[in-house]
C-alpha cells in the first residue's frame, strides 16, 4: 500500500473533470438532443397540420366547384328562358306591328274610298244640275232653286 | 539501477514496471506518472466529448456526434434506471466516471515495454502508464464518491435526518439497537468506497501483472530454441489477453460508474 498525496491530486483532477462535464459537456450534448427531439416533434405536427389543411382545401375546392357548376346551370337556364321570352316578345311585337300596318292601310283605303265617293258625289251633283239646267233652262232659276239642288246633292 | 536502463532479471523487470515515478518524501510523495496520465486520459476522453459537444447540431448528426450521443444516451438511461430524480448532476457524473476510468484503463492496452522504452529514452527511470493500477487514483475517486454520498444524504434528509438514520437504520428505532445500527452503518460506509476502489485497482493491477509475466516469458525467446517457442506463445497470449482486456476495461469502467450511481441514488432514499 502506498497511499500518499497523489490521492489529493487525483481527487482534485476527478472533481475538475466532473465540474467540466456537468458544466459544459453534458448540457451541450443533451441540449442539442432535446432540441432535435423538439424539432422532430414540431416537424411531425407541421406535417399533420399540412395534411389536414390540404384535406380542408380539397374539400373547399370541391364545394367551390359544385357551387360554380350549380351557378353555371342556373345561368344557362336563365339565359334559355330569357331567349324564349325575347322570341315571344318579338313575335308579339311583330304581330301588333303587322296589325297596326294593316289597320293603317285599311283606314287609308277607307279614306280614299270616302274621298272618291265625295268627288264622285260632287261630280254627280254637278252633272245632275247641268242635266237639270239643260232640261229646265227656262223654268228653273239656278239662284231660286239653289237650296233645292243642295238638298238633292245631300241625298246622294 | 541506472535511469532508463533495462532491468536484468524477471524480478527486477516486474518491480521496475510496478514502480511509479515519484517526487517527494513520505506521505508527501507525488506519483508524477499517475497524475500526468490521469490528466492526459481525462483531457483525451472528455476533451473529445467537449469538442463534439461544441459542434453539436440539433439537425442531422454526423457519425462522431451520433456515437457520442449514443454514449450519452446509454449513460443517461443507465442512471435513469437507478435514480428516478433529477439527473442533471448524477448523469454527467456517471459519464465522467465511465469515460475517465475507461480511458485510464485503456492505457493498459499500450504494450508495457514500449511505454517503458519510450519514457526511458526521455530519461525517466519509471513510468506506470495505467493510473487505475495506482491505489491513489481509485481511492481518490471512490472517496470523492463517498463524500458526494454523504453530501446528498444530508441534502436529502437534513443533518438531523442523516444522523437519525445512522442510529435507527436498518434494524429500527430502539435504544438497544442504536449501537448495532451505528456499527453496521459505519461498516457499510467504509465498505462502499473501499470495495469500489479495491475492485477497480485489483482488476487492473492483476491484468497489468499478467502482461508483465507474459513480457518476462517473451524475453526467453533470445535464449534458446525452446525459449523461442515460449516467446512465440507469449506473443500470442499477450495478444489474446489484450483482446480479453478490452472487455475487462469496459466492464470495470461500467461497474465503477454503475456502483457510484447506485450509492448516490441510495443516499437519496429514506428509510
Amino acid at each position: 500500500m502506498n497511499i500518499n498525496a497523489t490521492l489529493f491530486v487525483q481527487a482534485l483532477s476527478f472533481a475538475a473533470l466532473i465540474w467540466f462535464t456537468v458544466r459544459f459537456v453534458w448540457p451541450m450534448i443533451t441540449d442539442a438532443m432535446d432540441e432535435r427531439t423538439k424539432r422532430i416533434a414540431d416537424g411531425l405536427a407541421a406535417a399533420e397540420a399540412g395534411k389536414q389543411s390540404l384535406e380542408r382545401s380539397a374539400k373547399q375546392a370541391d364545394e367551390a366547384i359544385a357551387q360554380a357548376r350549380g351557378r353555371a346551370a342556373d345561368i344557362v337556364a336563365q339565359a334559355e328562358k330569357r331567349a324564349s321570352q325575347m322570341i315571344e316578345e318579338a313575335k308579339a311585337s311583330a304581330k301588333t306591328e303587322g296589325e297596326r300596318l294593316v289597320a293603317g292601310a285599311r283606314a287609308e283605303i277607307e279614306q280614299e274610298v270616302a274621298r272618291a265617293r265625295e268627288a264622285l258625289r260632287s261630280q254627280v251633283a254637278a252633272l245632275a244640275v247641268a242635266g237639270a239646267e239643260q232640261i229646265l233652262r227656262r223654268e228653273v232659276d239656278a239662284k231660286a232653286h239653289a237650296d233645292l239642288i243642295a238638298a238633292v246633292q245631300k241625298q246622294l | 539501477m541506472a535511469a532508463g536502463q533495462a532491468p536484468q532479471n524477471a524480478g527486477e523487470y516486474i518491480a521496475h514496471h510496478l514502480t511509479n515515478l515519484r517526487v517527494g518524501e513520505g506521505f508527501w510523495t507525488f506519483h508524477i506518472d499517475t497524475i500526468l496520465m490521469g490528466w492526459l486520459t481525462g483531457l483525451l476522453g472528455l476533451g473529445a466529448f467537449y469538442l463534439v459537444a461544441r459542434g453539436a447540431t440539433s439537425g442531422v448528426p454526423g457519425r462522431v456526434q451520433g456515437f457520442i450521443e449514443l454514449l450519452v444516451e446509454f449513460v443517461d438511461d443507465t442512471v435513469k434506471g437507478v435514480f428516478p430524480g433529477d439527473r442533471r448532476f448524477l448523469a454527467p457524473l456517471a459519464l465522467t466516471i465511465f469515460v475517465w476510468v475507461f480511458m485510464m484503463n485503456a492505457m493498459d492496452l499500450l504494450p508495457i515495454d514500449w511505454v517503458a522504452t519510450l519514457t526511458g529514452a526521455t530519461g525517466l527511470p519509471y513510468w506506470k502508464a495505467v493510473p487505475t493500477t495506482d491505489l491513489n487514483t481509485t481511492f481518490a475517486m471512490s472517496l470523492t464518491i463517498f463524500l458526494l454520498t454523504i453530501f446528498f444524504s444530508v441534502k436529502a434528509k437534513g443533518a438531523g435526518g442523516f444522523t437519525h438514520e445512522l442510529f435507527t437504520a436498518p434494524f429500527g428505532n430502539n435504544p438497544l439497537l442504536w449501537i448495532p445500527n451505528l456499527a453496521l452503518n459505519i461498516i457499510e460506509y467504509v465498505a462502499k468506497p473501499v470495495s469500489l476502489a479495491m475492485r477497480l485497482f485489483g482488476n487492473m493491477y492483476a491484468g497489468e501483472l499478467i502482461f508483465m509475466l507474459l513480457g518476462v516469458m517473451g524475453t526467453l525467446a533470445a535464449l534458446s530454441f525452446g525459449g523461442m517457442l515460449a516467446g512465440a506463445a507469449a506473443g500470442i497470449l499477450y495478444w489474446a489477453w489484450a483482446v480479453f482486456h478490452i472487455l475487462i476495461i469496459l466492464l470495470q469502467a461500467f461497474i465503477f460508474m454503475m456502483l457510484s450511481c447506485v450509492y448516490i441514488a441510495m443516499a437519496h432514499e429514506h428509510h
